[in-house]
């Protein structure tokens, strides 16, 4: 596993509420792949069942974050400003993978997209697009992780 | 009216125990009037999203705040149909104070044959001084044609 691939890990693992999802993270270069593996607890529709939406919306925010926190190092965790989901399908009880796509980093804005998938690729479940408030590395002493 | 609230408020219990998520975060309706749904969490040291300030996860206000526009939809509606989020916007105004349970008040101000258009505020203390606040839309009648179970099977046409 490189440096960051593990510093990834260790930052996922610092998060009690990252643990309580099970959300894991891949990584290719500085591109990262989220996964939230199937667990009974997630479900928000027990009849059909499907993935809960506040959890689905709670794992693209944290891709994003990761993703941020990856690419860019920040002195501070980046917080999240506001997100506009978009629930295309239903999360059926499997996998779910996100990855999140870095649109414009500022001084104080980044502007972030994210989709989330199962099966399929080119069939996302949802989408996210959001703004988060950064403090760049430059400001504080954490360097990026790639 | 006030039968058709109480079969709703019996609907909002049920989707807080029935649902597993739910029930993981320890949701809890504490009260359904007609359209307007007001839901807690309690604070919980595993659903911490900042380590450093022990200030709960945004994600977890995103689920409440989903699972909370669901209720007021449902409160809204004549009789019980299945919803789905077609779409949710959330603004994030300040960090929640850690140690305190966070609440979600959210109000269906509009339905029509297929969508319930619903807002939300999420606070701690105050409902004024929001931690948070949402705007969703649901698709009624989301389930349709899929039967119980319909998720274990894959969907028919992937397009």
């Amino acid at each position: 596993m490189s440096q960051s691939a593990e510093q990834l890990k260790a930052l996922l693992e610092r998060i009690p509420y990252a643990r309580f999802l099970g959300v894991r993270a891949d990584l290719a270069g500085d591109e990262m792949t989220a996964v939230l593996p199937f667990s009974d607890h997630l479900i928000g529709n027990p009849t059909l069942p499907a993935i809960h939406g506040g959890v689905l919306g709670a794992f693209m925010e944290m891709t994003a974050l990761a993703q941020l926190s990856i690419k860019e190092g920040q002195a501070r965790q980046p917080r999240v400003i506001d997100v506009s989901i978009e629930y295309l399908r239903s999360g059926r009880p499997l996998t779910t993978y996100a990855r999140a796509e870095i649109k414009k980093v500022g001084r104080r804005i980044a502007n972030v997209h994210v989709e989330a998938w199962q099966e399929q690729r080119d069939a996302p479940i949802a989408a996210l697009r959001g703004h988060f408030l950064v403090t760049p590395a430059d400001e504080g002493l954490e360097l990026p992780l790639v | 009216m006030s039968e058709h609230l109480d079969t709703m408020r019996e609907v909002a219990h049920a989707m807080n125990q029935g649902s597993p998520q739910a029930r993981a975060l320890g949701f809890e309706t504490v009260s359904l009037d007609h359209a307007t749904a007001v839901l807690k969490v309690p604070y919980d040291a595993k659903l911490i999203g900042d380590p450093d300030t022990g200030v709960i996860a945004g994600g977890v206000v995103t689920t409440l705040l989903d699972h909370c526009c669901g209720q007021a939809a449902h409160a809204a509606l004549d009789s019980f149909k299945f919803i789905a989020t077609l779409d949710l916007r959330i603004d994030y105004m300040r960090a929640a104070e850690p140690g305190k349970d966070i609440f979600a008040r959210a109000h269906c101000f509009k339905v029509t044959r297929n969508v319930a258009f619903v807002r939300a505020v999420a606070y701690d203390n105050d409902p004024d001084d929001p931690v948070a606040a949402a705007t969703a839309a649901f698709m009624l009648d989301s389930s349709k044609g899929k039967k119980p179970g319909g998720n274990y099977k894959p969907p028919k046409a992937a397009s």
